[in-house]
C-alpha cells in the first residue's frame, strides 16, 4: 500500500523537494552574508557607540528577501493544505478511482492511514524544513528585533508551522471527504484555515499563559519601555496615585490623547489630573518637546501626582512554551479531524454493517433445516416464512402459492435463533 | 449447491430514498449469472453492497459465506468491476498492473501481463488516454489477475459501443471458459447476457421476479394464446405471469414444468428477451396495482 502512496503521490513531492532546494540556495548564500555583516556591524556597536545608525544600515540589507521568506511560510501550510489535502479522498471520489482502489486485497482503513500518514508526514517535515532556514536566516534580524511575538514574527518561525501544516492538511482531506469535490474542497480549506489561524493568533494566543504584570514609573510619551527587554506588550494603562485607570499608552484621558499642557505664561498642567506646581518652563519656547528642559519638567510634573504604568505582557522566556501550546493546539485540531475522516469513511459503514449483522441474528442461514422445511426466512412484513418443497412442508398453514412446487408458508412461531 | 451471494430483506437508503429495499436474493456459485432489470431496480446498489463498497441500512448480506469486505483475505477473493470502469487517468497500465500486485497478495503477474499483451495494449500508455473499451478491458484485467473466486461486473458494457462491447464480451467467455470462478454480471440488456450467462436473475423493484438456469428458464415459460377465457380456469400447474385480453383473444405468459395440453391454446416458446420482459411488466403492475403482495419469489436452493 505504501507503494501505491507513494506513486500517487511522488509527482508532488518531487516538486516540493525541488522548490524546497531552490529556497535553500537562496538562504544559504544570502544567510551566511547576513550572519557575516551582522558580526561586523552590528555585534560590536556598543564599543563603537554607533548602534541605532548600526542597526538601520544592517537593517537595510536585503530587504528583498526580509520582505519575501516570511510571506512564504506563510502560504506553505494553506498551499499544501489545498493542493494536497482537498484532493486526496475527494479526486478518487470524483472519478470513481475509488471503487478500485477499496476493492483491492486492503482494508479500507490500511488505505486512509497509510495515503494519510505519508502526506501528512511529508507536509509536516516540508514545513519544518522550510521554517528552519527562514529561522536560521532571520537569526540575526531576530536579535535585534524587541518583540518575538508580533504575528509577523511568531507564526513564522520555529515549530508552528508543523502544526498550521498539518491542520491545513488534515482540514483539507476532510472537507475533501464531506464534500467529495475537489474544487470546491480546496476553496473551503483556504477559508478555513485562513479563519482558524486569525482567531488563534488574535483570541487564543494572548491567553496562552496568564499574563504578567508590572508596575513601573510613567515615563511620558509613554512606551511600555518599562517592560523587560523582548517582552510582548499586551496592555499599557496609566494609574492614577489611587490606583485608577486614567489612561493608556503613556496617556491620559478617555482617548489618552492628553499629555502635559504647556499654557502660555509657562505653567504646566495635566489635563484630568491636574497642574504642575513649581514646575515652569521658559516662555516663548517653540513647542519642542524633545528638549531635555522639556522632558525633566514632564518627569518632575509626573512624579508630583504619583503618576504610574501598568504593564500587562509575556515576557520574552515565554516565546518557545507559547511555540509548543500553539503547536500542539494545531495538532490537536488536525487529529481531530482525521477521526471525522475515519468517520466518514470508515467508522460509519462499521456500525452500519454491524447492525445490519444484529438483523441477521434473526434470520437462520441454517442449512440443517433445509431437508425438513427447505427454508427458513424472516420477513419483515410478513413474520417468519418457511419456504420450500411442497411436499416437505408441514401443514403450518398455507399462506400463498406463488411457484408450483414451491410454497411460502407463514409460520406461527419466529425462526430458530441462530446460537450467538 | 452452494451459494456465492445470498441476502435477506437488504435495503439500503440513501437520505430519505431507499435505492434498494427489502431485497432476497441467492445467487448460485459455479454459474456465470445475470442480473438483469429495469434502470433504478437496484442491481447496482445490490452489487457494490456485496462487494462491501458501501454498507447496508438493512437486511444481511453474505458474499462467499462470509460478511462483504470484512477484511482483506475477504476483499481477495471477490473481483470487481466497477460501472463505468474507473482507472487513475495519470497511471500508465504497467502503474495499474503494479498497483494489482502491490494491494493483492494473490496477484498472478502472468495472467495480467499476458492479458494485456494479447489485447495489444501498450503497457506504457496512459490510462487516461485508452479508449472506454480498452479501459474496461483493463479494469477486467485487474479484477481477474487477483485470482478472484467470485467476479462481480456493474454494467461493464453499458457506456461501450458495440464493437468494443462484442470484444469485452468475448474476453469475458474466455474467463468462462478457463476457470471456475463465478461470475454475476449486471446490465438492463438482455442480449449482452444471452451471449455470455447460464443462469438469470430478474430483479424489478428490489425484488427477485424470477430466477434460474436461463435453459430451465426458457423450457418452462410458454406463451398461450387463444379464445378469450378466465385465467382462473387454468389448471394450478400453470402459474400466469402476464396476461393481455383483448375483445375475443387471451395472450398469456405462463409458467409450468408440464406440458400444455389444451388443444385450445396456440403455444410458443419465448426468447429471454421477452421473459424478462414478461417479469418486469408483472413487476411494473405489480406496484401500481396496490401492493398485491406476490412476495419475494423463491430461489430453489
Amino acid at each position: 500500500m505504501i507503494r501505491l502512496a507513494w506513486r500517487q503521490f511522488r509527482l508532488q513531492a518531487a516538486i516540493a523537494a525541488s522548490l524546497l532546494a531552490l529556497v535553500a540556495v537562496v538562504v544559504i548564500l544570502t544567510g551566511a552574508h547576513l550572519a557575516h555583516l551582522y558580526d561586523r556591524t552590528v555585534a560590536p556597536c556598543a564599543s563603537r557607540r554607533d548602534c541605532s545608525t548600526a542597526i538601520a544600515s544592517f537593517l537595510r540589507s536585503d530587504q528583498f528577501l526580509q520582505a519575501g521568506l516570511p510571506p512564504l511560510l506563510l502560504v506553505a501550510p494553506a498551499l499544501m493544505g489545498v493542493f494536497w489535502g482537498a484532493p486526496l479522498v475527494a479526486r478518487e471520489i470524483e472519478t470513481g478511482t475509488f471503487r478500485l482502489a477499496w476493492t483491492q486485497s486492503v482494508s479500507r482503513l490500511r488505505w486512509l492511514a497509510v495515503r494519510l500518514g505519508l502526506v501528512g508526514v511529508v507536509t509536516m517535515i516540508t514545513a519544518g524544513l522550510l521554517s528552519l532556514m527562514v529561522s536560521w536566516w532571520f537569526s540575526p534580524i531576530d536579535r535585534i528585533n524587541l518583540n518575538r511575538f508580533s504575528p509577523g514574527i511568531f507564526s513564522e518561525r520555529g515549530i508552528t508551522p508543523i502544526g498550521y501544516a498539518a491542520f491545513a492538511f488534515a482540514l483539507g482531506v476532510t472537507i475533501g471527504v464531506l464534500i467529495r469535490r475537489t474544487v470546491p474542497a480546496m476553496a473551503l480549506t483556504i477559508v478555513g484555515f485562513v479563519g482558524t489561524r486569525l482567531a488563534v493568533t488574535y483570541w487564543i494566543r494572548p491567553l496562552l499563559a496568564a499574563p504578567l504584570k508590572l508596575v513601573t514609573a510613567l515615563t511620558m510619551p509613554g512606551t511600555g519601555s518599562g517592560a523587560p527587554p523582548g517582552s510582548w506588550v499586551l496592555s499599557d494603562q496609566t494609574l492614577s496615585a489611587s490606583g485608577r485607570v486614567i489612561g493608556e499608552n503613556g496617556g491620559v484621558g478617555p482617548n489618552s490623547a492628553a499629555g502635559v499642557v504647556v499654557s502660555g505664561s509657562g505653567a504646566v498642567s495635566i489635563p484630568g489630573v491636574g497642574s504642575c506646581p513649581g514646575v515652569k518652563l521658559p516662555t516663548g519656547q517653540g513647542p519642542d518637546l524633545e528638549s531635555p528642559s522639556v522632558e525633566h519638567a514632564f518627569d518632575a510634573c509626573v512624579r508630583h501626582h504619583g503618576l504610574r504604568e501598568l504593564l500587562t505582557y509575556q515576557s520574552a522566556s515565554r516565546f518557545w512554551p507559547f511555540q509548543w501550546y500553539e503547536t500542539a493546539i494545531f495538532l490537536a485540531l488536525a487529529l481531530i479531524l482525521i477521526g471525522v475522516c475515519w468517520w466518514w469513511l470508515i467508522g460509519r459503514e462499521q456500525r452500519m454493517s454491524s447492525r445490519s449483522e444484529r438483523v441477521h441474528t434473526g434470520v437462520v442461514f441454517d442449512e440443517s433445516l433445509a431437508p425438513a422445511v427447505g427454508r427458513l426466512d424472516n420477513d419483515p412484513k410478513q413474520g417468519a416464512v418457511a419456504v420450500g418443497r411442497r411436499n416437505a412442508l408441514p401443514a403450518y398453514g398455507l399462506a400463498r402459492d406463488h411457484d408450483p412446487s414451491w410454497r411460502r408458508l407463514r409460520l406461527d412461531k419466529p425462526p430458530v435463533q441462530r446460537p450467538s | 449447491m452452494t451459494v456465492a451471494i445470498r441476502t435477506k430483506g437488504l435495503g439500503k437508503r440513501y437520505g430519505q430514498r431507499w435505492a434498494l429495499s427489502d431485497c432476497t436474493i441467492e445467487v448460485p456459485a459455479g454459474h456465470v449469472v445475470g442480473l438483469v432489470g429495469p434502470n433504478g431496480a437496484g442491481k447496482s446498489t445490490l452489487l457494490q453492497l456485496a462487494v462491501g463498497l458501501i454498507a447496508p441500512s438493512a437486511g444481511a448480506i453474505e458474499v462467499l459465506g462470509r460478511r462483504p469486505a470484512e477484511d482483506p483475505a475477504q476483499l481477495g477473493r471477490v473481483g470487481f468491476v466497477a460501472q463505468d470502469t474507473p482507472a487513475y487517468a495519470a497511471f500508465s497500465i504497467d502503474d495499474h498492473l503494479c498497483l494489482g500486485a502491490w494491494l493483492n497478495p494473490s496477484w498472478d503477474r502472468a495472467v495480467s501481463e499476458a492479458r494485456i499483451d494479447r489485447l495489444g495494449l501498450d503497457r506504457r500508455q496512459r490510462a487516461g488516454k485508452l479508449s472506454g473499451g480498452q479501459r474496461a478491458q483493463l479494469a477486467l484485467t485487474l479484477a481477474l489477475a487477483k485470482r478472484p473466486e467470485l467476479l462481480i461486473l456493474d454494467e461493464p458494457v453499458a457506456s461501450l459501443d458495440p464493437l468494443a462491447r462484442r470484444e469485452f464480451l468475448q474476453g469475458l467467455m474466455e474467463i468462462v471458459s478457463e476457470g471456475e470462478v463465478t461470475i454475476v454480471l449486471s446490465s438492463h440488456l438482455v442480449t449482452d447476457l444471452e451471449r455470455v450467462c447460464d443462469y438469470l436473475i430478474v430483479l424489478a423493484g428490489s425484488r427477485v421476479q424470477v430466477a434460474g438456469p436461463i435453459e430451465d428458464l426458457l423450457a418452462n415459460h410458454r406463451r398461450l394464446s387463444g379464445p378469450r377465457r378466465d385465467p382462473r380456469s387454468l389448471p394450478a400447474s400453470q402459474e400466469v405471469i402476464t396476461m393481455t385480453h383483448t375483445e375475443r383473444q387471451s395472450t398469456l405468459v405462463v409458467r409450468t414444468d408440464e406440458p400444455v395440453l389444451d388443444p385450445v391454446w396456440t403455444v410458443e416458446h419465448l426468447n429471454l428477451e421477452d421473459l424478462v420482459l414478461a417479469y418486469m411488466a408483472r413487476a411494473q403492475g405489480n406496484e401500481t396495482s396496490a401492493q398485491r403482495a406476490t412476495g419475494t419469489a423463491a430461489v430453489s436452493p
